[in-house]
């Protein structure tokens, strides 16, 4: 009987064309500015997505997309649009998640000289100011930031949403080669 | 001996071993650590070269060593326990050494490459640290395949099964405080309906809030953060929970219970949540969203949106304030983060107001209730030390404004609303007392059990 559909994971496995070493899905898979610095490879047989650890500024989680070797144009595009996201993603929480902290330190440090404090007391610990004293910070943030959030948030739902009909499509069109595959096996 | 030592069946630990046939025509890749498993009982020996991964199986039968590749066992079943190799890593050093011995023992039939693995193993040994720390952080990499055995536990997160159980126990609560004869399958239906309505509505929330959750410390190890499941599947889910739920009330049940859970769904979804980053009137809405379920209850029972539904809708909308009022008190840096638009970041004062007015209702309607004939006399009564005392932390709340007092208060309704309920069921007005007056409402059914209440 003929082999089944590529990609699809239910069957014994296809012999690897291309590996992770291939440069094209390489480079693709390395677009994303701020992707440079994992040293993780998935295993050179995974047939599917990898996903890492938290990244420390924008804690979201990175992942390594797979292209399999027969990838259709949808399914190029599916990945391509989840790259792209995380891409965005990334980029805005980096950079808000960085803009936080750094506003926050300034706070605490004005504060305390308000106070006439050190920023390092005695014992050389960070001062830090109570809940009910950062309040303050905390307000002014998010009402200056509420403006990039609607836009984000905008962003997000119209990504997220696109992204999850691609799936759906990706996987009825999966479901349909992989009927169709099993039809002919059995009239076999 | 390794922590594979403990007894499983063959099958078993051949799923969790298995690994990729490995192509003959592949040149040799140098090992970086070697495993060695002894499970004595099974005489079973797997080798597991760390770059990466590639294991073959060597049976002992009969004193001889033979090689032989096992072929991939189901795709289903997980292809490789991270967690036990995180134990294992420790024991590499001590292994290394029994296995030439060991191996060498029984050679005959064993294939050269082994022997040269083995040996190119124990070479390696020094290199062992210098990977140690590089292969932490690729341990913390997952591979993004659903395994059916994690699936139950990952769906019972996504549809924040707690919450929902919370929420069928208020929708019971409704159902039981209705003025009508106890109907067993009408109850249950209106609880497996009310469930899978909120777990669909759950699912989706999660969905549509994956880099948010990511930022926030409550929520960083929820299932589409942590891609244990794709948002397709969780969408599709939402949908296999939310359509046969809201199915079953409509048609099971009576269509007001399903019209009013399929109008929660949206309020929730499509309301409360976009809303939770764009303006402070989420928390009214979400107010909403947690007072209709006991409404559901009670039309359930009834089959109308009478007073007394709207009495019991109305106790848990005010009781929502004072509980989120006061956990946000202590999420404020998330939120600010995050982006969310809370009133404990923007606007701390009207918080803590509206938590005590709200605590301060709660006397008022319980007062309400008897009136209504939903309770007798004794309710408002027996209600008053519970009302007054959260009453009094939320005055606390208000006044104080800090982390211990809203603490206090955010425990204070954890067990305040369970007990309240319990209360107004014991003090539930009589079907009997009602028969008797000529006014009982509802239509007759046929299998009616009737509750006699002191």
């Amino acid at each position: 009987s003929e082999p089944p559909p590529p990609g699809f994971d239910a069957f014994v496995e296809l012999p690897r064309v291309c590996f992770w070493g291939g440069a094209e899905v390489r480079a693709v898979g390395n677009a994303d500015p701020g992707r440079g610095r994992h040293r993780f490879r998935p295993p050179a047989h995974s047939r599917s997505d990898w996903i890492g650890p938290p990244d420390p500024d924008s804690n979201l989680r990175p992942i390594i997309f797979y292209a399999p070797p027969g990838e259709s144009a949808l399914e190029r595009r599916l990945r391509e649009a989840r790259q792209e996201a995380q891409a965005s993603n990334q980029r805005f929480w980096a950079r808000h998640n960085r803009a936080f902290r750094q506003e926050k330190e300034e706070f605490i440090y004005s504060r305390l000289k308000a106070k006439g404090l050190e920023v390092r007391d005695e014992s050389g610990h960070k001062a830090t100011l109570n809940a009910e004293e950062m309040a303050d910070f905390y307000k002014d943030f998010l009402s200056k930031n509420l403006k990039k959030h609607l836009q984000y948030n905008r962003d997000w739902y119209k990504r997220n949403f696109r992204i999850t009909f691609l799936m759906g499509q990706v996987a009825l069109v999966r479901a349909l080669r992989w009927l169709r595959w099993r039809k002919k096996n059995v009239e076999q | 001996m390794s922590a594979a030592g403990r007894c499983c069946p063959p099958r078993a630990l051949a799923g969790l071993f298995v690994w990729r046939l490995r192509n003959t025509g592949v040149p040799q890749i140098p090992c970086q650590f070697v495993h060695l498993y002894h499970v004595a009982n099974n005489r079973l020996i797997t080798f597991q070269y760390f770059n990466f991964l590639k294991r073959m199986y060597v049976t002992q039968c009969n004193k001889d060593l033979r090689q032989r590749a096992k072929p991939k066992v189901d795709s289903i079943v997980s292809p490789f326990h991270e967690l036990q190799q995180l134990d294992q890593e420790k024991k590499i050093v001590h292994k290394n050494s029994p296995v030439s011995p060991v191996h060498q023992s029984g050679s005959e039939t064993s294939s050269i490459n082994e022997l040269r693995e083995t040996k190119s193993a124990v070479r390696t040994e020094d290199s062992i640290i210098h990977v140690g720390a590089e292969s932490k952080e690729d341990r913390q990499w997952k591979e993004m395949k659903l395994r059916l055995d994690d699936l139950p536990g990952i769906l019972a997160r996504l549809s924040k099964i707690k919450l929902t159980a919370l929420v069928v126990s208020t929708t019971s609560a409704g159902f039981a405080m209705a003025p009508v004869p106890f109907e067993l399958t009408c109850f249950l239906l209106a609880s497996i309906g009310t469930g899978l309505a909120s777990c669909a509505a759950n699912s989706i929330n999660q969905f549509f809030e994956v880099p948010f959750d990511s930022n926030m410390n409550r929520t960083k190890n929820r299932p589409l953060v942590r891609g244990q499941i794709s948002p397709l599947l969780a969408v599709c889910f939402a949908a296999s929970c939310g359509i046969p739920g809201i199915a079953l009330l409509t048609l099971g049940v009576n269509p007001l219970t399903g019209a009013l859970g399929a109008f929660n769904i949206f309020l929730y979804t499509c309301c409360y949540t976009p809303l939770k980053r764009m303006s402070i009137a989420n928390t009214w809405v979400g107010a909403v969203v947690g007072a209709i379920p006991p409404m559901m209850g009670w039309t359930a029972a009834t089959g109308s949106l009478d007073a007394g539904a709207l009495l019991l809708g109305g106790i848990l909308y005010s009781w929502q304030f004072p509980h989120f009022n006061a956990l946000s008190w202590g999420l404020r840096e998330d939120y600010s983060r995050g982006g969310y638009c809370m009133m404990s970041v923007t606007h701390p004062g009207l918080c803590r107001r509206v938590a005590l007015r709200h605590c301060l209702a709660l006397i008022g309607l319980s007062t309400v209730a008897p009136v209504l004939d939903v309770t007798t006399w004794t309710f408002p009564i027996i209600s008053l030390p519970i009302n007054l005392y959260i009453s009094y932390l939320g005055f606390r709340f208000y006044r104080d404004a800090d982390r211990s007092s809203s603490r206090k208060l955010f425990f204070c309704s954890l067990w305040h609303l369970p007990m309240l309920l319990l209360v107004m069921f014991t003090c539930k007005k009589s079907v009997l007392e009602k028969e008797d007056k000529g006014d009982l409402p509802g239509g007759s059914h046929q299998t009616a059990m009737e509750i006699r209440l002191p």
